[in-house]
């Protein structure tokens, strides 16, 4: 299966789905680790999928999103952004109100 | 080969030239920053785009040589 339809797959299978440098129990990175500890405090089921394991995922899901940095937060097939957006729609409330509207918690 | 403070300003501001950047090095050994940068041509831009537009000023250095490099956006 070509990478593109692989990612698509996973972003549309998962609602929220974090691709990420190691595991949610195990991060291999602080950015990862942060987005981590902001989803679960927020008490959102995810899926973490650990780009380490598949160096051709870690560039694919770089090119399918044009963005180059890891972790990647998807929710319902929409890129939400990496480690800084995330914290920062954190901190202002927004990332809960998205979660939210979209029926996610 | 971390990147000095100044390289990254000088591909910045190649790419947006009214911008006004704050860069602080978090710990000392050039490879870890944090960045604020304002300017106009962020108007209009939802967060991913502005930042996108960051990056690509970078010209690929994002992720590569700078691998911790936080940065805010915001539009003036």
């Amino acid at each position: 299966m070509e990478i593109k339809e692989k990612i698509k797959n996973l972003i549309s299978e998962n609602k929220v789905c974090l691709f990420m440098k190691g595991t949610p129990d195990n991060p291999q990175c602080g950015f990862s680790m942060a987005v981590v500890n902001v989803l679960k405090h927020l008490k959102v089921e995810f899926k973490g999928i650990n780009v380490l394991e598949d160096e051709i995922l870690r560039q694919g899901i770089k090119d399918y999103s044009d963005w180059p940095t890891i972790p990647q937060l998807y929710i319902k097939n929409e890129f939400i952004g990496g480690c800084d957006i995330v914290k920062e729609m954190f901190e202002k409330g927004e990332l809960k109100k998205m979660f939210s509207n979209k029926g996610i918690i | 080969m971390p990147l000095p403070i100044e390289e990254i300003k000088k591909l910045i501001i190649s790419s947006i030239p009214d911008a006004s950047i704050e860069i602080k090095d978090l710990m000392g050994d050039n490879n870890h920053y944090s960045a604020i940068i304002k300017s106009k041509m962020f108007k209009g831009l939802n967060k991913i785009e502005q930042h996108k537009l960051v990056y690509k000023s970078l010209k690929g250095k994002m992720g590569n040589e700078l691998h911790a490099f936080s940065i805010t956006t915001e539009a003036i």
